[in-house]
């Protein structure tokens, strides 16, 4: 008997192979079976996966550690896409939901069109590329370790809260490729409570839009040397030009302390 | 003007007549009280009680007393609220402490007494008959199906409807505590311990250090709003997986590790440089719904391989709804810790006045699971000043189908409950990373003296079971009825679910 969950069939993916390609229709499947038939293709060796008529299956390649694994996704990736992932590349020709790169270890996440709310979250390593727009809650609590860094580059604007806790890594924000251009390029309490890392926004940020917890100032020329390869390879994989990117100058965010509350407390 | 108007809270005495001069209570104290010329000289104001000094004196020649000051009597104005008072006024800071709640709030585990048998029902002797402590922790299915097993028997039919549980020895296991706020050493102790319990240590939320790998079946890995040391290969190495919204010493506050206690290993354990500090949102920022939790119960089973994932919550208010949406998201377990639980940071004024006490927690969630029918789907783990097998065997008759411990370890490990965690110098070596310091515990000495309070009280416990003339702790989980109340008025009673003794 066959259970319909949310409207979608618990059924295995349609699978056929094109070359050395892994090909699941995710028409109508649910998550389970989908990312079920994907972890087993990984775990038979197949190293590239291609879904097609993704419509919001949650989770697509989250947990995944495959260095070589790549997965492409037709259609719209569902919430939590390539969460907890340490090292395959997922690659999006559509639309992503909220939780892109969910504590994402390691990997890349390239996304031709918008991505929703809480991207990047708690991400200590990897790329997540946007082409357009963000939505509230992006890059809260990213952090590094050595060489681990996380890079988020977000191609249009972004709602409140961006980079909110951050506590490393580096998060881009260029207002370009976006739906809404009468909005200001990012919300309120940008970088709030943040104590490492870097935000660089393409153009000017308004002091009310800050958090109290940074300092804002114009990139300088060495700023701009650690951007651009990061400017470069986002626009390779996005196939944008790099000239009319870098055509504004930069903001560059930083924290003021990377112990925002170490005075806070009084010990009894 | 003095630097402060607060007064020592204790006086270090010396006999020196029978002192040896021998300055060991110089290198014990963590937080160096003593001065040495030609004898150990005390200062009081540092002193916070925590008998290192007295129980390594060879001459056992050190007192600690309260300072007999005496303050005007005013029940209102308490000589504690008037000290905290001036400590504000100096630094204008909020005041951090730790452990548990301290204050004299009406502790119901002491108004609750068990039943035993007698003449009409026998009573059980552990010592000659089995008695079961085993508990499975996770969810249990609304049916099963079985199928004859050609010998006579059944056995359970293919895709029975069973999912995973872990199968614990004795229903006690770890409470969270982080590699940062103790030690490297408690948390090896503690898994070592875990292991030959056959029960389970939980990392808390600064991650899995490499050395505790070996002991990965009996450890449960925790998912904070931090996400500290958190990918995919802890996930997959965790027997579960724990998503920590609050704890019951700091609801609805995160976490917060100063920066001075992130040395090298415990950075590369949270994977976040050295010296910074390790803050936990206060919430987790994509979880603002029962809809959000369940996204991420399923995230990290997909992530996980379907592991157990459970959900600790501090008790509050509304814990009955909150637990029931907690067990509809998807959990395998809800871990209810109450408003006495330890913790090794937290503001004063939340500790003492944020929660609820767990014997209510445990019994409205477990009543509410009931009534919604749908308790089968989740345990209940049950936190928060679980002090004896006594306080177990009243958890689990009241609904509970695990307790945690997690103060009652450290005192095995030597912990004086001197609430000073905080400072990160505690003389025990055990919240605290100081070399000097944690080196106070060698882990198998550690996990020896733990696995011998496990296995003290799961003794106590059969006990207990045999005088209520049951041979498994399955037929005390729940039960009410062989609990009665003396001293609680008619209304906890109520929610308690118990009935005053004569009754
Ligand atoms: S440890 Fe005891 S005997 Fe040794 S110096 Fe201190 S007080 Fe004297
Ligand atoms: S762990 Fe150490 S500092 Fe904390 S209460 Fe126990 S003895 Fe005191």
């Amino acid at each position: 008997m066959q259970q319909v969950i949310e409207g979608y069939r618990q059924v295995a993916p349609a699978m056929r192979a094109e070359g050395d390609t892994v090909v699941l229709d995710a028409n109508g499947v649910y998550y389970q079976q989908l990312n079920e038939a994907i972890r087993s293709a990984v775990s038979a060796g197949a190293r590239n996966i291609r879904i097609e008529n993704a419509n919001g299956q949650r989770y697509i390649g989250a947990g995944l550690r495959a260095r070589d694994l790549r997965i492409e996704v037709h259609g719209t990736a569902g919430n939590d896409l390539a969460s907890f992932m340490d090292g395959p590349t997922v690659e999006v020709f559509g639309n992503a939901q909220d939780g892109v790169g969910n504590t994402m270890a390691s990997g890349k996440v390239v996304v031709h069109g918008d991505a929703g709310d809480v991207l990047g979250y708690g991400m200590r390593g990897g790329r997540v590329y946007v082409r357009g727009d963000v939505g509230y809650r992006v890059g809260i609590h990213m952090k590094a370790y050595e060489s681990l860094v996380p890079v988020v580059v977000c191609g249009g604007k972004a709602r409140d809260f961006f980079g909110e806790y951050m506590a490393g890594g580096v998060l881009v924000l260029l207002g370009m490729n976006t739906q809404f251009p009468g909005d200001p390029i990012a919300g309120s309490f940008l970088g709030t409570g943040m104590h490492g890392g870097v935000i660089y926004v393409r153009g000017d940020v308004e002091p009310w839009q800050c958090g109290k917890e940074v300092g804002v100032a114009e990139a300088s020329d060495a700023d701009m040397a650690e951007l651009r390869p990061i400017l470069e390879d986002y626009c390779a994989a996005l196939g944008l030009d790099l000239d009319e990117v870098l055509a504004q100058p930069f903001t560059r965010i930083v924290p003021v302390s990377h112990r925002p509350y170490g005075k806070l407390y009084a010990y009894l | 003007m003095p630097a402060t108007f607060i007064q020592p809270e204790f006086r270090v005495k010396i006999d020196y007549d029978k002192c040896h001069k021998c300055g060991r209570c110089v290198q014990q104290c963590g937080w160096g009280v003593y001065d040495f010329n030609e004898r150990p000289i005390p200062h009081d104001e540092k002193c916070r009680a925590c008998h290192r000094c007295v129980t390594f004196c060879p001459a056992r020649c050190i007192t600690i007393e309260r300072n007999p000051l005496a303050y005007r009597d005013n029940e209102n104005w308490s000589a504690p609220l008037r000290k905290a008072v001036w400590k504000q006024a100096e630094t204008g800071g909020v005041l951090l402490t730790s452990m548990g709640n301290p204050q004299p709030y009406p502790r119901i585990f002491d108004h609750l007494l068990l039943d035993a048998c007698q003449v009409t029902n026998p009573s059980i002797d552990p010592l000659r008959e089995p008695m079961e402590l085993r508990t499975y922790l996770g969810r249990k299915p609304d049916a099963v199906t079985v199928e004859p097993d050609g010998q006579g028997g059944f056995r359970l039919a293919e895709g029975g409807g069973v999912s995973r549980n872990i199968e614990l020895a004795t229903p006690i296991i770890f409470s969270p505590m982080s590699y940062g706020s103790v030690s490297l050493n408690v948390h090896k102790s503690l898994a070592m311990a875990a292991e030959r319990c056959g029960i389970l240590m939980n990392t808390g939320e600064g991650g899995l250090h490499e050395d505790l790998y070996p002991y990965q079946d009996h450890v449960i890995v925790q998912v904070a709003s931090g996400r500290f040391g958190v990918g995919p290969e802890y996930l997959q190495r965790g027997a579960a997986i724990e998503i920590k919204i609050g704890q019951g010493a700091k609801p609805g506050i995160g976490g917060h590790l100063p920066g001075e206690k992130i040395n090298k290993e415990v950075s590369s354990t949270r994977m976040i440089p050295q010296g910074t500090d390790a803050i936990s949102p206060a919430p987790h920022h994509d979880i603002y719904s029962i809809e959000d939790l369940r996204q991420l119960i399923y995230a990290l089973k997909e992530a996980s391989g379907y592991k157990p994932v459970g959900v600790k919550i501090a008790a509050v208010h509304n814990v009955g709804a909150i637990a029931s949406g907690i067990v509809r998201a998807g959990a395998d377990y809800v871990y209810l810790d109450g408003f006495r639980g330890g913790t090794g940071a937290a503001p004063a004024v939340i500790r003492d006045h944020v929660g609820i006490p767990i014997e209510i927690a445990i019994a409205v969630v477990d009543q509410r699971l009931r009534d919604e029918g749908i308790r089968n789907q989740a345990s209940i783990v049950a936190a928060g000043s679980i002090r004896s097998s006594a306080d177990v065997a009243k958890a689990i008759a009241l609904g509970a189908d695990v307790v945690a411990i997690g103060t009652a370890a450290l005192v095995a490990l030597g912990c004086h409950v001197c609430q000073s965690c905080h400072t990160g110098s505690c003389s025990w070596g055990i919240t605290t990373q100081k070399p000097e310091l944690t080196r106070r515990i060698d882990p198998e000495w550690g996990a020896e003296r733990v696995s011998n309070l496990v296995h003290a009280w799961s003794h106590e416990l059969q006990e207990i079971l045999g005088a209520l003339g049951v041979n498994a702790i399955e037929s005390l989980r729940g039960s009410r009825e062989r609990l009665r109340s003396i001293g609680l008025d008619e209304q906890t009673n109520r929610i308690l679910g118990v009935k005053p003794a004569g009754m």
